[in-house]
């Protein structure tokens, strides 16, 4: 008896000292981790924001001038949050009426479901640069895709790329194409997660098919809805890849972004405080949207 | 007589409104099939032009009339990017570093998740929540002091500044976190009566439960590293170094008018990824189903 005690504390003994060794050895690199990945440059481009620095002298404080200039001194600035806002909110609305839309005929298929799922989900797999390499050449103004089309049909070609009137159009084009099919995974299986019984009620009921849809699966469908709206936006308002294969930003500054604009100003004119403060903006613009969005959204759908 | 012809009608009338829905019903499947096949047309047509492209031959490319189905291929675009470009080194460097990135930060995250699931500590809740806070922060914000960082440690230019941001992945803790709530307490509990080291419970019996949060966290991660392109972009200035993304717009800048090239290089960045998800789209679509995230 005094035995099986005895043991029993020196493994319990032991096993608290290999517990805090398994704690130790996940938590000292991850916390170091995130202080130099993470929290450091947080406080660091925070910091950044109230200098004027262009790398080779040391850091001048100038106080709030940095975000003074950008939001009443900036019309760059302005042209590319405007660009970045059209362009979020074109590519995430549009972008969420295909999805559902792609979703619900899907779903309602009895064979293929599989079939269609994976051509519309193609372009997710596809790497960001290379299918914007790829619209590049479909935007082509003599050879591209779409304009030899237009041509054959006896149409007037479009200046897809090179007009700051068709540019950011064109941007979103690509993109709507390029999200469609993750979005429309993400609604397929929220669409799944709807009890069937319900429908079968409104049935009996003697509900249509449009008054199905709107009064009982968008609202039971809120949830991923609401994923995909916080998440798209999120992603969007951080454009860079597609506009800098695109269009590098132009013709004209009317696909320039502000992720685009703050790479320009960081790592073309080593204006690194300024690009900081930039920073910030995007990074007080999105939090704010997430919050928006989630306040907006709240309500309780339990089923 | 009345009664019957009342009656002769309202069949009538019966039959007439069971096939006008039938008919609705039908005309309804046949437009959305049609709907479904134009998408799916729109979807298909990039793929189809730039493999078209990538095998003509360039007088063909710039052809007018344009050639739609091409009658005579080459791959001389191709040879030409495997022999006289980078392209192959693009390949092994993206290949390389992805691969390494994604089973570092699989086995960190599945690790870190676990002491968050099933330990108790001092500040574990602060702890967790401040790594999860991160996960609000864009990357355009901690970019410019990384790069500061990476130049003062003399690492800009080399793949460590790639490897090292990429150790632990945020999503990933939380992902492995909640897996790891659900395996039962009693395994750990019984396995470490019989004596069983608590890293060895880890690695032996807690990892291969959670194979199917491991095998969806690990295509996301992957393709998350694959695509990556804005800091490659500026960490990276050889061109024997550059990952596939940084490699293809750089070399699509440059050569922009050999349309041939640039969509051969586009074609053998594209086609291995789909070869890849041809085969496991399953994991893919179960993956972004369970994770929900992009990049």
């Amino acid at each position: 008896m005094a035995l099986a005690g005895g043991k029993s504390t020196t493994r319990n003994r032991r096993g608290r000292s290999e517990e805090t060794l398994v704690i130790l050895m996940a938590m000292i690199p991850c916390i170091g981790f995130y202080v130099l990945f993470m929290g450091f440059p947080i406080v660091y481009a925070l910091y950044l924001s109230f200098h004027r620095w262009s790398v080779i002298d040391e850091p001048v404080f100038v106080g709030i001038n940095n975000y003074q200039r950008i939001l009443t001194d900036d019309p760059v600035f302005f042209q590319s949050l405007q660009n970045t806002v059209i362009y979020a909110l074109a590519a995430v609305l549009i972008g969420i009426i295909l999805a559902l839309s792609t979703a619900l005929l899907i779903n309602s298929l009895k064979r293929f479901v599989g079939l269609f799922r994976t051509v519309y989900f193609l372009p997710v797999v596809t790497s960001m640069v290379a299918a914007a390499v790829v619209w590049r050449w479909l935007y082509q103004s003599q050879f591209g895709f779409f304009n030899q089309v237009l041509s054959a049909l006896g149409l007037s070609r479009i200046p897809w790329l090179d007009s700051p009137r068709y540019a950011l159009m064109s941007v979103i084009i690509m993109m709507l194409w390029k999200g469609l099919g993750f979005n429309t995974v993400l609604f397929m299986a929220g669409l799944h997660g709807i009890p069937s019984t319900y429908k079968e009620a409104a049935v009996i009921d003697g509900a249509n098919s449009l008054q199905i849809l709107i009064h009982l699966t968008l609202p039971l469908l809120k949830p991923t809805l609401v994923f995909v709206l916080i998440t798209g936006f999120i992603h969007t308002f951080q454009a860079f890849t597609e506009m800098y294969i695109l269009t590098q930003g132009g013709p004209l500054r009317s696909t320039t972004t502000i992720v685009m604009y703050l790479y320009e100003r960081a790592f073309d004119w080593f204006q690194m405080g300024y690009a900081s403060a930039v920073a910030f903006i995007l990074f007080i613009v999105i939090i704010a949207l997430t919050l928006f969005q989630l306040r907006f959204s709240k309500t309780g759908w339990e089923y | 007589m009345s009664q019957s012809s009342l009656v002769v009608t309202e069949k009538r009338h019966q039959g007439a409104s069971l096939s006008t829905y039938r008919r609705r019903a039908m005309a309804f499947g046949v437009v959305r099939s049609l709907l479904l096949c134009v998408g799916a047309i729109a979807m298909f047509v990039p793929f189809f032009w730039m493999v078209t492209t990538a095998f003509k031959y360039s007088q063909d490319i710039i052809a007018y009339p344009p050639i739609w189905f091409p009658t005579r291929v080459t791959l001389q675009h191709f040879r030409t990017i495997f022999t006289e470009m980078n392209f192959g080194r693009y390949f092994f460097n993206s290949f390389y570093l992805s691969t390494s990135i994604t089973m570092v930060s699989v086995m960190t995250s599945a690790f870190v998740g676990y002491v968050f699931a099933k330990f108790d500590f001092r500040f574990k809740n602060v702890i967790f929540f401040g790594i999860l806070a991160t996960m609000m922060v864009p990357f355009p914000v901690t970019m410019i002091p990384l790069y500061l960082f990476m130049s003062w440690t003399g690492l800009i230019g080399t793949h460590a500044a790639i490897f090292l941001p990429g150790i632990f992945n945020t999503f990933g803790i939380f992902l492995m976190r909640q897996f790891m709530h659900t395996v039962p307490n009693e395994l750990r509990e019984a396995a470490k009566i019989d004596g069983c080291h608590e890293l060895a419970i880890f690695w032996t019996i807690i990892l291969p439960l959670t194979r199917p949060a491991l095998g969806a966290l690990t295509i996301f991660i992957f393709m998350w590293n694959w695509d990556n392109f804005i800091w490659p972009l500026i960490m990276l200035m050889e061109d024997r170094l550059y990952t596939l993304p940084v490699g293809l717009a750089m070399f699509a800048n440059q050569y922009w008018t050999d349309y041939g090239l640039v969509l051969a290089g586009s074609t053998a960045t594209v086609m291995p990824v789909l070869i890849v998800f041809f085969l496991m789209q399953k994991s893919f679509v179960e993956g972004i189903t369970l994770t929900g995230l992009k990049g």
